[in-house]
C-alpha cells in the first residue's frame, strides 16, 4: 500500500470512530431528562430570567472581579517592589505574604475574612460580609499578581535603569517612570489571565450570605434552583455557565492574541 | 601631573580598585581627564576599560580608591550622586533609549524631573539637541522605528539635553552595522570640536587618532600605556600594546 493511501485510510478510520461515538451518545442519552432538567421552561426561553441574570448576576460578578483585580494589582505592586527591595526584612515580609496566600485555598481565606475577622474584632466590613469576602479575593489576587509583576520587573533590561540613573533620575523616579511602565507591558497577558481566574473565583463568594441585590452569578443560579419557574432543575446553572463563557472566552482569546503579538515583537 | 596649576581636572582617579567577587578587574588605576580633553580608552575585552568608565558615574561601585569629578569626591557617601550624574552624560553600547517613550519624551523626561525645567524649556532644549545630531524630523518616532545609528544619536542628544560638563561613551559604535558607524562618529567629532570633555571607550582607532587628545591602553585591569594617540598607535612602547594593536589594526 502506498504511504498516502495508508494515511488517508487511517484518517477515515479515525473519523468513523468519532462519528460512531457521537451517534452512540445521541442514542444512549436520555433527551427527555436532559430537556426537563437542564432546559426547563421559564429558563432559556424567559426574558425575565435572563434579565435578572444580567442586571444582578453578571453585574455583581464583574464588580467583584474588578474590585478584586485592581485592589489586588495595587497590593501586588507594593509586594513586588518589596520582594525586590535591597532591605532584607521587606523582602522576607513580602515573601512570607506571597507564600501564605498562594498556599491557602481561596475558600478558606474568604470564610476567614467574611466570618472569622468580623466576629473576632466586632468589625463590619464595607458592603457587609460580601465586602469582606471580596477583600479575601483581593488578598489572594495580590499574592499571585505580585509574583507575575516581579517577573515582569526583572524582565526589563538592566540598561534601562542604568540609563535613567546616569541621567540623574532617582531610584524611585526610575521605578515609576521607566521600569514599571515597561514591566506592565510585559505582564499584560498573564494579568489578563489572572482576571479570568478571578471572574471564576467570585463564584466562591457563594458561601457567604448575600442580600438579594448583592448576588453574583453563581449564587443567583443556585437560588433559581431552589425557587422560581425552573426550581428543582439545573436550568439556571446552564444559563449561568453560558454567561460565564461569554465573558471568559473572549478574554482568553485576547490573551493568546496578546501573547502572539508579544512573541513577534521580540 | 599635566594639569595646569590651580585648575581642577574634569576626572581625577587615584588608586582605583574594583573587585567582582574575588575577581579583581581594576588593579590600582591612576587616571585623569582634563577639561575639554578627549581621552580614548582601548584594550582587549575583559581589560576593565568599561568598568573604569562605569566607575566614573558610579554605575559600578568602586571597591577602593578615590574618584574626583570636577573636584567633587563621588565616592564620598555625602555626595549627592544624582546631582553629579546629571552633569555627566553617558552613552551606552546598547543605546538604552526608553522604548515606551517617543524620541522627544526620551529627551525631556530627565530634564523635567532632575533639572526641574518647565515643559516648554525642556522641549526647546530637546529640539535643539535633536537638530544637532541631525534628527530634528524624528522627534515623534519611537525608538523601535529608528535604525541603530539613529538610536545612538538620540541617546547622545538625550545626554546632551542635561547640559553635561562631560560625556562618557561606552563602546558607542560597537553594536552598530558598519555603514551606520560614521554618522555617530561624526556627531562625536562635532562635540569634541566644541570643547566637550569626553572619555571614550572604543575600538575605533581612526577616531582615537583623529579626535583623541590622549590614548590609554588597558590590559588585565591596569593602564599599560598612555600618551598621544598618534604616537601610541604608530609606535607602541609596551609589548602588550604592540601585540594588541597588531591584532586590531
Amino acid at each position: 500500500m502506498k504511504r498516502s493511501t495508508r494515511r488517508r485510510l487511517t484518517q477515515a478510520v479515525l473519523y468513523a470512530v468519532l462519528l460512531g461515538l457521537v451517534l452512540l451518545l445521541a442514542l444512549v442519552a436520555d433527551w427527555d431528562a436532559i430537556r426537563a432538567n437542564f432546559f426547563a421552561p421559564g429558563g432559556f426561553d424567559s426574558a425575565e430570567a435572563w434579565k435578572e441574570l444580567f442586571t444582578v448576576g453578571v453585574k455583581n460578578t464583574l464588580i467583584y472581579t474588578a474590585i478584586a483585580f485592581f485592589g489586588g494589582l495595587a497590593l501586588a505592586v507594593v509586594l513586588a517592589l518589596m520582594r525586590l527591595s535591597p532591605l532584607g526584612p521587606y523582602r522576607w515580609l513580602a515573601t512570607a505574604y506571597v507564600e501564605l496566600f498562594r498556599g491557602l485555598p481561596a475558600l478558606l481565606v474568604i470564610l476567614f475574612m467574611a466570618f472569622g475577622i468580623p466576629i473576632a474584632f466586632q468589625w463590619t466590613p464595607p458592603g457587609g460580609s460580601v465586602g469582606a469576602g471580596v477583600i479575601g479575593l483581593v488578598l489572594i489576587a495580590g499574592a499571585y499578581m505580585a509574583e507575575t509583576l516581579r517577573a515582569g520587573i526583572q524582565a526589563v533590561p538592566k540598561g534601562q535603569t542604568e540609563a535613567a540613573r546616569s541621567l540623574g533620575m532617582s531610584a524611585g523616579r526610575t521605578t515609576v517612570s521607566i521600569v514599571l511602565p515597561q514591566a506592565f507591558r510585559i505582564v499584560i497577558p498573564p494579568l489578563t489571565n489572572e482576571f479570568v481566574l478571578l471572574i471564576k473565583d467570585t463564584a466562591l463568594l457563594f458561601v457567604i450570605g448575600f442580600l438579594a441585590e448583592q448576588r453574583e452569578l453563581t449564587t443567583l443560579a443556585r437560588d433559581a434552583v431552589s425557587s422560581g419557574p425552573t426550581a428543582g432543575t439545573s436550568t439556571s446553572y446552564i444559563q449561568a455557565a453560558v454567561l460565564y463563557l461569554i465573558i471568559t472566552i473572549p478574554l482568553t482569546q485576547l490573551v493568546s492574541y496578546l501573547e502572539r503579538r508579544q512573541r513577534r515583537s521580540r | 601631573m599635566s594639569t595646569a596649576a590651580g585648575q581642577v581636572p574634569a576626572i581625577d582617579i587615584k588608586d582605583l580598585h574594583k573587585y567582582f567577587g574575588d575577581n579583581e578587574v581594576l588593579k590600582g588605576i591612576d587616571f585623569h581627564v582634563d577639561d575639554s580633553q578627549v581621552v580614548c580608552v582601548i584594550g582587549p575585552s575583559g581589560s576593565g576599560k568599561s568598568t573604569l568608565l562605569r566607575c566614573v558615574n558610579r554605575l559600578e561601585e568602586p571597591t577602593s580608591g578615590q574618584i574626583m569629578v570636577e573636584g567633587i569626591d563621588i565616592t564620598d557617601p555625602e555626595t549627592d550622586l544624582d546631582q553629579v550624574r546629571s552633569r555627566i552624560g553617558m552613552v551606552f553600547q546598547q543605546f538604552n533609549l526608553f522604548p515606551h517613550m517617543s524620541v522627544l519624551q526620551n529627551l525631556v523626561i530627565a530634564q523635567r524631573h532632575v533639572k526641574r525645567r518647565g515643559k516648554d524649556e525642556a522641549v526647546q532644549v530637546a529640539r535643539r539637541n535633536l537638530e544637532k545630531v541631525g534628527l530634528a524630523d524624528r522627534e515623534g518616532a519611537y525608538p523601535a522605528h529608528l535604525s541603530g545609528g539613529q538610536q545612538q544619536r538620540v541617546a547622545i542628544a538625550r545626554a546632551l539635553s542635561m547640559d553635561p560638563d562631560m560625556m562618557l561613551f561606552d563602546e558607542p559604535t560597537s553594536a552598530l552595522d558598519p555603514e551606520l558607524v560614521g554618522d555617530v562618529l561624526e556627531v562625536m567629532k562635532d562635540l569634541a570640536s566644541e570643547g566637550m570633555t569626553m572619555m571614550v571607550v572604543t575600538h575605533e582607532m581612526g577616531f582615537a587618532r583623529e579626535v583623541g587628545d590622549k590614548l590609554v591602553f588597558m590590559d588585565g585591569g591596569v593602564i599599560v600605556e598612555e600618551g598621544d594617540p598618534a604616537e601610541v598607535l604608530a609606535n607602541p612602547q609596551h609589548r602588550r600594546t604592540q601585540s594588541f594593536l597588531s591584532k586590531v589594526l
